[in-house]
């Protein structure tokens, strides 16, 4: 009997391995001139670099991180040494993974036009983890992706969270629902006789999504309460509304000028759900009301171009809402043409140059972008427990001129490309 | 306010303008002269200076050298820029500021068409150029056709009108270069071509007819009876086919690169090629062509499919073999605020820091034809120039002031300039605003 138990169990560690190899165990230590740990103290500081520092990963967690010369390092443990090293980088919205590099009908899954409100398309189910653009992201530091359906509808569909690495989605995915992506003003409306057509009607069209997905959850209730009543026959769309009534999904809204920011605003009070604001091109003229709603901001680029929705933003955004204490995070956004994707390491560096002290700046994409997704429990900053995910880099992340030496998942190093 | 009176006061104020310009240019010379003391001067064209004067007269550079070797005119407007960095104005061999369009979707060949006349200097996109320490523009037409237009060589003086900003040559003509296109941009539905082959047949159908236009005024030696009837499609081609007007040809894929030099062979025009995704694929054809290549630098690859292989490393790639490169903004793609980053990320892909300057300055007005005006810190030429905080290649680096002909464009201590250089609520109306004072303001 114990002999058959000892049997089960040792197959059973086999299977586990097996089954997924990729995410089997990884030891590596990282030396760095400087660690910027990106972690934050008691007091909500940032925690001082680490000079000639390591970060030590066993099993594809980081074990121990400090200075050199306090750190026992197994024997024969991987190693790699660079200046400086960072979290591996968070972007907080991209859409890599579903909007392709080529930009043609076989690699664009980021928008679906045949309804304007598609809440209940999953990103998961688009997702290419081949896709190159997930490669080149990668050799700039990012690790971890909060991506999935663009803007450019009124909802569009969801967002989700994965590691840059993979053959297949579930081998990439950290939260397989995230958000539900939605966008107000011009960019979500429709010509001709098709709605939206204004920007009334776009709210209009929301509440009354709204509306239905609330007497729908009402009946489902009654039902379950009720062995007398049916159950209304399931609605995916429905039920996807009814998760951010309920607070278990934010509606993540792109919204630029100053008209659609305050109509986010307004949504958020009369519905008192999660929201995120995304993009806010024109936000940094409704901090205080969007610090009073408890509003975070996944905010456009730094360098997002100066037209259309985004002809008044202001590359000194960040720094505003950082010292006001609203949450921010920086995500490279959408991009119909070239480039096909930002790169959130060089949106951040200009966000450096704009106001933003540095650790601020960086926590951009790590810290302050895992906090705001909820994922801060596993990533965005170096500290034990955490996932060993690290970039590394010959100088200062945000200098021009620097290169981005390699990148580690969970101890595995994934880039060893200098660029 | 009623029109009547607002064309009146405008008459007036443009009045008054006039008698203080004359004003001042009848004061005596030595308030033209400007000596900026103290910074790190990099001429492009000469060696660095650590701590340097430039002596500007009548917007003109009269010397450049250590600040020990320049002696300063008495009367002369001594501004101190010690500290700071002083690099040649940056010049952008491929902008789109002003959004000034060339032919329309009629045909596929509009060399008839002038950005000249549709682009507004009054832009904000304008204003943010100059915050970018940008002192001349090539303002291209689209890349929608083979030939989409004539295009426009734009000084960033203050001004508020596009003539106030032209560059002229010697007798008098507006400077501007032809732009041309091949790949996927220019193939559409007919009348425009569907493949790579029929766009090169129709450029080079266009070519034969120009040659055989330039051919017929030849043989009239001056008859107005002999002359064919003005054409000015014609006109502009022979333009080209004369070296007057340097072709500026969008191309990215390796095979377009290389019809682009095949017809530069047959035909004889200067060409300078511009985006290049595919350049390092045929660096060593580009060298032996002589052709000159204006590069974009974008955050990732693709985008379009033709752009599926550019590669950071264009720029190193090309300079080891020795091919004049200059950098580009193509101004919405990248933000003439940002130039100075297009250049700093050839360096980061392996580029000299030299040869990364020399592309934003001097390589830029070659590709232009205007080297000998503009492009470097050299005595005689027009003193455009931009005053920075520190190493251009920093991304901490701000860009302090702009110059243009000895006139400051952009100056960052002042808030409305301030605006357009970092954004904010207003920085993208285009107003009717001009850097320096024009009546509108």
């Amino acid at each position: 009997m114990k002999i058959q138990t000892t049997l089960i169990s040792f197959l059973a560690l086999i299977l586990l391995f097996a089954g997924n190899p990729e995410l089997s165990a990884q030891n590596i230590a990282i030396y760095g001139d400087t660690v910027h740990t990106m972690a934050k103290t008691a007091e909500g500081q940032w925690q001082d670099p680490i000079e000639n520092g390591v970060v030590l990963i066993i099993d594809g967690k980081i074990s121990a991180v400090g200075p050199a010369s306090a750190v026992e390092v197994p024997e024969g443990t991987p190693e790699k040494r660079c200046k400086v090293v960072t979290p591996g980088l968070i972007d907080a919205r991209s859409v890599v993974g579903l909007a392709g590099w080529l930009n043609i009908d076989h690699d664009s899954d980021h928008i679906e036009r045949s309804s304007p409100m598609q809440p209940e398309l999953a990103a998961l189910d688009a997702y290419n983890p081949r896709e190159p653009l997930i490669d080149w992201v990668r050799s700039f530091g990012v690790t971890t992706l909060h991506t999935g359906h663009a803007p450019g509808q009124l909802i569009s569909g969801q967002t989700f969270i994965v590691k840059t690495r993979g053959n297949s989605v579930d081998d990439a995915v950290v939260q397989r629902q995230s958000m539900v992506a939605a966008t107000l003003g011009s960019d979500a409306l429709r010509s001709g006789k098709e709605s939206p057509g204004t920007r009334a009607k776009q709210m209009s069209m929301l509440r009354q999504k709204f509306i239905e997905a609330k007497a729908y959850q009402e009946k489902v209730a009654k039902a379950a309460a009720d062995e007398e009543k049916d159950a209304p026959a399931r609605d995916l769309r429905k039920e996807a509304m009814g998760q951010i009534l309920d607070g278990k999904m934010p509606l993540m809204i792109n919204a630029h000028s100053s008209v659609d920011i305050q109509n986010v605003l307004r949504l958020q009070k009369e519905w008192q759900i999660p929201v995120i604001l995304q993009g806010g091109a024109e936000c940094y003229d409704f901090v205080e009301p969007l610090k009073k709603q408890g509003i975070p901001v996944i905010l456009h680029p730094t360098m997002m171009r100066s037209s259309g929705a985004g002809k008044n933003a202001s590359m000194e955004t960040a720094a505003k809402l950082i010292a006001a204490g609203v949450p921010v995070a920086m995500g490279s956004g959408y991009e119909s043409y070239v480039p096909k994707t930002r790169v959130v390491l060089w949106e951040a560096a200009i966000a450096c140059a704009y106001g933003c002290e540095f650790r601020d700046a960086l926590g951009l994409i790590t810290h302050s972008a895992a906090a705001l997704l909820g994922i801060g429990d596993r990533v965005g900053s170096l500290e034990v427990g955490k996932d060993g995910d690290v970039a590394l880099f010959d100088g200062d992340p945000f200098e021009y001129t620097s290169h981005c030496l390699g990148t580690v998942i969970e101890g595995e190093v994934v880039s060893d490309i200098a660029r | 306010m009623s029109l009547h009176f607002r064309v009146q006061n405008r008459i007036f104020l443009q009045c008054s303008l006039l008698m203080l310009c004359l004003l001042f240019s009848a004061s005596t010379s030595a308030a033209d002269v400007q000596a900026f003391v103290g910074a790190r001067i990099v001429p492009v064209s000469s060696e660095v200076i650590e701590e340097g004067t430039l002596l500007v007269r009548d917007g003109k550079i009269e010397q450049v050298g250590p600040v020990k070797d320049v002696i300063i005119p008495d009367g002369a407007v001594r501004i101190d820029v010690t500290g700071k960095t002083i690099i040649p104005g940056l010049i952008c061999t491929h902008s789109h500021i002003g959004w000034g369009g060339g032919g329309d979707s009629s045909e596929p060949i509009q060399p008839e068409c002038h950005t000249l006349d549709s682009v507004d200097v009054r832009s904000a996109s304008f204003m943010r150029a100059r915050a970018g320490g940008l002192t001349l523009v090539n303002q291209m037409p689209g890349s929608g056709h083979l030939i989409s237009g004539r295009t426009t060589y734009l000084k960033l003086r203050d001004g508020g009108t596009v003539e106030d900003l032209l560059v002229h040559d010697a007798s008098g003509w507006p400077m501007g270069g032809l732009k041309m296109a091949n790949g996927t941009n220019s193939q559409r539905s007919a009348p425009f071509p569907g493949t790579r082959a029929k766009s090169a047949s129709l450029v080079r159908q266009a070519y034969v007819k120009a040659q055989e236009y330039q051919a017929k005024i030849a043989r009239a030696e001056g008859d107005p009876e002999k002359m064919p009837e003005r054409d000015l499609r014609m006109e502009a081609l022979v333009e080209a086919l004369e070296g007057k007007r340097i072709v500026h040809h969008h191309t990215h894929r390796h095979d377009d690169i290389l019809t682009v030099l095949r017809l530069k062979k047959e035909f004889g025009f200067e060409v300078v090629l511009h985006h290049v995704s595919d350049a390092w694929k045929v660096a060593k054809e580009i060298a032996a062509a002589d052709a000159a290549c204006s590069l974009i630098v974008v955050d990732s690859p693709g985008g379009k499919l033709e752009a599926r292989d550019i590669k950071l490393e264009n720029g190193a790639v090309l300079e080891d073999e020795g091919v004049n490169v200059a950098f580009h903004t193509d101004d919405w793609i990248t933000d003439s605020r940002l130039f100075l980053r297009s250049a700093a990320l050839g360096v980061r892909a392996g580029m000299s820091r030299e040869g990364a300057l020399r592309a934003l300055t001097l390589s830029g007005a070659e590709m232009l034809g205007l080297a000998d005006r503009t492009g470097s810190l050299a005595v005689g030429k027009d003193a455009d120039f931009a005053v920075l905080s520190g190493d251009p290649f920093s991304v901490y680096t701000q860009i302090l002031e702009t110059w243009v002909e000895g006139k400051q464009v952009f100056d960052r201590t002042n808030p409305e300039h301030l605006l357009f250089a970092i954004g904010g609520r207003g920085a993208g109306d285009d107003t009717a605003y001009n850097c320096c004072g024009g009546e509108d303001h």
